[in-house]
């Protein structure tokens, strides 16, 4: 494939061309990439196979996640330059050479090149194709920036649910020896190289001054929070903005993988001592129904967010979130609908705090070098991803060498939860336009202070 | 250049389904299995 084709100014749209085109070309990369969510269903044949540890056949996914955190905030400026379509081609590269190798590395037996492949090779796909659709995507549907990047970050909720039946179906008809699980990755990559290839050849940006007809900069409908004005990924990170974003969403992350975590040994442990006991497979369709509502979450509250404004959404997510982590806390384990409803909708605000990101970060630095800046604040999630079962699994495991079970195991967690919600929402209120002066110069500034330097 | 009526997309509709399709089936796949596995586990 010629380098050309790559190039942002290859991808540049027909005047005919249809902005709806463009959701379904994220959707091919995200839909991909969001298979790193159903890793654990490698995990046990490769344990059984290759003789590893749980540790060990953890450590690809591991690896895949730092390095889309790493991938995302060091390859953002190279993705605004060189357009999607070089980011997405890259990202397809990546991701699915990472496959080929693991397949390679299991083949032979030598457990390393699948670390290597789809925790290093293959977690540089997974950042860069996280960013790639961003920034066209605000650009496509500034009227409606939270619904269409909330429908690409949805589709890395949906990869999951696509890749955990079909890669097990996968497995059980080539066998879980060294033989089937690479023959599994070798098909893994190839059909990922296809379906992630629809996204290359589709993806176009809008020409410049390109807008949807009607629209004015500045319709937005949340008044001073939406700025005009653009904003460099450099100067970004100089602004309070930028960190009081990074902490809204490291928290508001938190608080949810406090509880994804943790959901199937809490739900049950919550209801043991109860006239209504849950079982290994209650537990199971719960952890289900709260992967539903995170991912239905990313496209809901970020569309909503369009109409409301983006601190609003905010001030939603994590202000009710913390009164329902209250409500889990106070009524413990004496309703199971309370319980499994308050989770759910937490995990929805946990998915739309995703979601609605990008275009807050658009509202507040203009669409210049958003996915770069985006890129940078993904550092949070590594962060948030560290930080939630950290507390919980610590807490809980202290608690119970204390010699406490049931809901008593997770309160701490949860009383925690809420004051890092409470945090972000403060974080949120103390949000602000930023100052013009991080401000990128105007066309017409730039050609008057060229003659007053004359 | 904004969308004027001159520059209003072209009608493109067998390309628009087919990439929608495209993502939307197995989309619609994971989410079966998904909400099949739910059904099965709480509704017995």
């Amino acid at each position: 494939m010629a380098r050309g084709f790559l190039d942002r100014s290859h991808s540049i749209a027909p005047a005919n061309w249809s902005r709806w085109l463009v959701p379904p070309a994220a959707l091919s990369v995200h839909l991909a990439i969001g298979q790193v969510y159903a890793w654990s269903v490698f995990k046990p044949p490769l344990e059984e196979a290759l003789g590893l540890s749980g540790t060990e056949s953890a450590l690809p996914f591991q690896l895949g996640i730092v390095m889309l955190g790493l991938s995302a905030a060091f390859g953002g400026t190279l993705v605004e330059r060189n357009g999607p379509r070089w980011a997405m081609f890259v990202s397809m590269t990546c991701f699915c050479s990472g496959f080929l190798v693991s397949a390679l590395g299991v083949a032979a037996s030598q457990y390393w090149l699948v670390v290597l492949g789809y925790g290093v090779i293959g977690g540089i796909g997974l950042g860069i194709g996280y960013i790639s659709p961003v920034s066209t995507l605000i650009k496509w549907f500034p009227d409606r920036p939270g619904m269409a990047t909330g429908i690409a970050i949805m589709g890395f909720g949906g990869g999951a649910l696509i890749a955990s039946p079909w890669s097990s179906q996968m497995l059980e008809s080539f066998g879980e020896t060294t033989g089937g699980i690479a023959t599994a990755f070798l098909v893994h990559g190839l059909v990922y190289l296809v379906f992630m290839s629809m996204g290359v050849l589709l993806v176009r940006v809008p020409a410049d001054g390109w807008k949807p007809a009607g629209w004015k900069p500045g319709n937005g409908g949340t008044g001073k929070m939406i700025t005009t004005a653009h904003v460099s990924a450099r100067n970004a990170i100089r602004t309070p903005q930028f960190w009081l974003l990074w902490v809204i969403l490291c928290f508001n992350v938190t608080a949810g993988i406090g509880i994804l975590e943790k959901a199937s040994p809490m739900i049950t442990e919550f209801f043991r001592e109860t006239s209504t006991p849950v079982g290994a497979a209650s537990a199971a369709g719960f952890v289900g129904l709260l992967s539903l509502t995170n991912m239905l979450g990313r496209f809901v509250w970020s569309s909503t967010s369009d109409i409301v404004g983006r601190k609003n959404i905010y001030r939603l997510y994590l202000g009710v979130g913390a009164v329902l982590y209250l409500v889990i806390a106070l009524t413990t384990n004496t309703s199971k609908l309370v319980f499994v409803l308050c989770a759910m909708v937490i995990l929805s605000f946990y998915g739309g705090g995703f979601a609605t990101v990008p275009a807050y970060l658009k509202d507040l630095f203009g669409t210049y070098q958003v996915g770069a800046i985006h890129g940078r604040l993904l550092t949070a999630w590594s962060a948030a991803g560290v930080l939630g079962p950290l507390i919980v699994n610590a807490i809980a495991d202290s608690q119970e060498a204390a010699g406490k079970q049931g809901p008593a195991l997770y309160s701490t967690s949860l009383f925690i939860m809420m004051g890092l919600l409470i945090v972000g929402f403060i974080a949120n209120e103390l949000v602000r336009p930023v100052d013009p002066k991080f401000h990128e110069p105007s066309a017409e500034q730039a050609v008057a202070s060229e003659k007053e330097a004359r | 250049m904004s969308e004027t009526p001159e520059s209003r997309p072209a009608r493109r509709t067998p390309l628009l389904v087919l990439v929608w399709l495209w993502v939307g089936l197995p989309f619609a796949y994971g989410l079966y299995e998904l909400i099949r596995k739910v059904v099965q586990l709480f509704g017995g």
